[in-house]
């Protein structure tokens, strides 16, 4: 028999002591939980984890400078960009010789593209050359200098061998940089000029208008959710239904619907000529803009509102209500002080699931949001599958995963994540 | 209208109906008067109406026709918050986003009552239900009688004159029950408040009142105080109802003396009082409580007609001896004897003949 009151660890009944031994009986169990959630696991990781890491690395990744042009990067390093004059003549022989092999293995216009998100024109002149310098021989045809500006005066300036040798590091802050509106100058990071900026605009817009949008759906949901709650079972599980029907639909569906009911010469543009509330010749804009955008969106979003509120208000009893008003209550001062904030966790969940879904929304502001109501995912979508430029996209994405993080730890502060309640 | 109503009167229901669906009556023409201060219980089966009539009172619903008066004023079209009625819930429905002192600021707070008077009350609130410690925690951080207390404490703290309470004591267990009961009735005496209290427990509804009305499809069956109700109920649904109850059928053969005798239905005969039965030949059901009923032959008043019985069961239950019979061909027929010295321990098997007074045996509606 083991005594409580003896010093040192409690001992189980053969002598071992009691944690180990639990630990030892929870093993097993851990294990089989382990290999039952395995293949998930696996998935996730496989379809899911490495790729996403995989892109976000590839934001900050940059060898290509340096394995294309590894002689030109050595031959560059005692160079002082601020000097102000060109390299001297052997680190055109090396490009020369780097040209070459990379002429042959086709692999100059990659760099060429590289450099050109960087600084625009370079990729021609790598295009250009390219296809010459594979003639030459290395051995007697220099000096180089002068044969590459003969054959694209590009090689004379300055600033392409600033941008190589800025970007010949393994690793680059410049597609971050980019995504923020800024760029590697000679004499570090500094803002584009004003109309090149683009990116923080666009963060910015994303990061109101899913406000804007979130905020349409808890203002036009938290009466229907209260509704659903508050009706008996049956007609509850009816409406319910009619909640859930938009998921059933297809969102290009959905999204298209809106094309036709906001266009200008749409339905509801018809409607109120028709009404006279809108003269013929100032029909109202509604789509492919901001406007177009909010409103299609709280529609097909609002589904994720309602649910959480829905699944919160139902497990609020009425006698709250009941007994406020026996307290004293007006019906409103019932409503304001008793229910309101009992339902601010099924707000809280509908908000989080609302806003990330809104901020990473892509095909219906696509559809409908023309050029002022487009969000920033459209532009990583572009960079990723239109302009090629991985690396820019990743940072974008990256940056937005980070904004999303943060707000989801400002929420953390103010509301409290234990104050959110899926049902 | 006040002067066509009982001048004692504090709460007064005249010819009230409600029904929900427009095809059923959930109650049928109520009337009842209730003087102030009285502690009534509205006890009855689950669906009869009781819980319906107080929220009639309460205001939140409304009386389909008829008249619901509080202090002489007719209350129909009153909405809920203006009638300054105290409420206990069943779910004590104690605000959870609230602590308990916040909890009780509320009605306060709701009428507009400065800080200081505020927290003056709440505190003797709370002290009044023996709670005074516990105004910083919420409700999910109290045991299910703290916060039964504590709702009390709610109803009362803004000094209605009514109460009301919806089976406020049906997720306790028993024994703390029983002494939530004893707490109740006493704060209710001193402070002197009017109190509707709704139960299906009639043991509850005994204990605590002052009358009891037992409702039973959508009527008030018997309105009166505990001992009355139990010793003379009105007709078999009550005496069914309230307590335990041996159940004889048979016919009126006379009516003599305001005793009447009644045939069972196997043939035997016996003295009963005549309740609700009038003349010879009417169909009747006796009803005769199991601790009145006497099989020691020296104690059965002499010439009383007695009837033959068989023991089937004896239990054994501490205070009392439980023992069922076959009587009349009736199989739970009990009778409750106490656990003298003296008493005789009925064998099963044994054949007994058993009597009692004319009086406790009531011929009541069949």
């Amino acid at each position: 028999m083991t005594d409580i009151s003896q010093s040192g660890p409690v001992l189980a009944a053969d002598g071992t002591p009691l944690k180990r031994s639990l630990s030892r009986a929870l093993r097993m169990q851990k294990l089989r939980a382990l290999m039952l959630i395995a293949p998930l696991l696996l998935f996730i990781l496989v379809t899911f984890i490495l790729p996403v890491a995989d892109m976000l690395f590839r934001s900050v990744e940059n060898r290509i400078v340096q394995d294309t042009l590894p002689r030109t990067v050595e031959a560059l390093a005692d160079w002082d960009p601020a000097s102000g004059q060109l390299p001297e003549e052997a680190v055109f022989a090396a490009m020369a010789a780097d040209l070459q092999i990379a002429a042959k293995e086709k692999t100059h216009t990659r760099v060429a593209k590289r450099l050109n998100y960087e600084n625009p024109g370079v990729s021609s002149v790598f295009r250009k050359s390219g296809r010459k310098v594979g003639k030459w021989d290395l051995a007697t045809d220099g000096p180089f200098r002068e044969k590459l500006i003969e054959i694209d005066d590009g090689w004379g300036d300055v600033e392409l061998w600033r941008t190589i040798k800025t970007y010949s590091g393994s690793f680059t802050s410049g597609y971050f940089l980019n995504a923020v509106d800024m760029q590697l100058g000679a004499e570090g990071p500094e803002i584009r000029p004003e109309n090149e900026r683009i990116y923080n605009t666009m963060l910015v817009r994303t990061m109101r208008m899913s406000l804007i949008i979130t905020f349409s759906c808890i203002l036009l949901g938290y009466p229907v959710a209260w509704i659903l709650a508050n009706l008996p079972a049956r007609k509850a599980n009816l409406l319910l239904i009619l909640v859930l029907l938009p998921f059933w639909t297809s969102l290009l569906v959905r999204t298209s619907a809106w094309k036709i009911l906001l266009q200008q010469q749409g339905v509801i543009n018809d409607t109120l000529v028709w009404i006279g509330l809108v003269d013929d010749a100032n029909r109202l804009v509604l789509i492919n803009n901001e406007l177009g955008t909010i409103i299609a969106m709280t529609h097909i979003l609002l589904p994720f509102m309602i649910l959480p509120m829905y699944s919160v208000m139902q497990t609020i009893n009425p006698s709250y209500l009941r007994a406020a008003k026996s307290l004293g209550a007006t019906d409103w001062t019932a409503f304001w002080r008793v229910y309101f904030p009992q339902t601010v966790p099924g707000i809280g969940a509908g908000s989080i699931l609302v806003f990330i879904l809104a901020v990473g929304y892509y095909i219906t502001p696509a559809l409908v949001g023309g050029t002022k109501g487009t969000f920033i995912s459209n532009l990583i979508a572009y960079h990723i599958s239109t302009s090629g430029n991985w690396g820019l996209g990743a940072a974008l994405g990256a940056i937005l995963l980070a904004v999303v993080l943060l707000l989801y730890w400002v929420y953390d502060k103010v509301v409290g994540i234990d104050n959110v309640k899926l049902g | 209208m006040a002067d066509a109503s009982n001048v004692d009167a504090f709460v007064e229901f005249e010819r009230v109906q409600k029904s929900y669906d427009g095809e059923n009556l959930v109650v049928k023409d109520l009337n009842l008067t209730m003087p102030k201060g009285e502690f009534l219980t509205m006890l009855g089966p689950s669906g009869s109406g009781k819980t319906t009539c107080l929220m009639m009172l309460a205001g939140f619903e409304t009386a389909t026709h008829g008249d619901i008066r509080l202090d002489g004023t007719s209350i129909n079209n009153i909405p809920p918050h203006k009638r300054g009625i105290g409420m206990v819930f069943q779910n004590y429905a104690l605000f959870p986003h609230m602590t308990i002192a916040e909890n009780l600021s509320f009605p306060l707070e709701v009428r507009k009552m400065g800080k200081s008077e505020r927290e003056e009350k709440v505190k003797r609130a709370l002290d009044m239900v023996e709670m005074g410690a516990f105004g910083g925690r919420r409700p999910a951080q109290l045991s299910g009688g703290q916060q039964q207390r504590i709702a009390l404490a709610r109803a009362l703290v803004f000094e209605p004159e009514l109460v009301l309470m919806d089976e406020p004591l049906g997720a306790l267990d028993k024994q703390l029950r029983e002494k939530m009961q004893f707490e109740i009735t006493h704060l209710a005496h001193r402070l002197g408040i009017t109190v509707v209290y709704v139960t299906h427990d009639q043991t509850e509804a005994l204990t605590m009142s002052d009358r009891v009305a037992v409702f039973d499809d959508g009527r008030i069956q018997q309105i009166a105080p505990p001992d009355q109700l139990y010793e003379s109920p009105e007709n078999s649904f009550v005496a069914q109802f309230i307590g335990e109850n041996n159940t004889l059928e048979g016919t009126v053969k006379e009516i003599n003396n305001g005793i009447a005798l009644v045939q069972l239905d196997d043939g035997e005969l016996i003295d009963c009082k005549p309740v609700n039965v009038s003349q010879p030949g009417e169909r009747t059901r006796v009803s005769i409580r199991p601790e009145r009923v006497e099989y020691n032959k020296d104690r059965l008043q002499a010439g009383v007609h007695t009837l033959k019985a068989e023991v089937l069961e004896f239990i054994y239950m501490g205070d009392i001896f439980r023992t069922r019979l076959r009587v009349a061909g009736n199989d739970e027929f009990i009778i409750k004897t106490r656990n003298a010295p003296d008493q005789v321990r009925l064998q099963p098997g044994q054949q007994i003949e058993i009597g009692w007074l004319p009086e406790d045996c009531r011929a009541l509606d069949a």
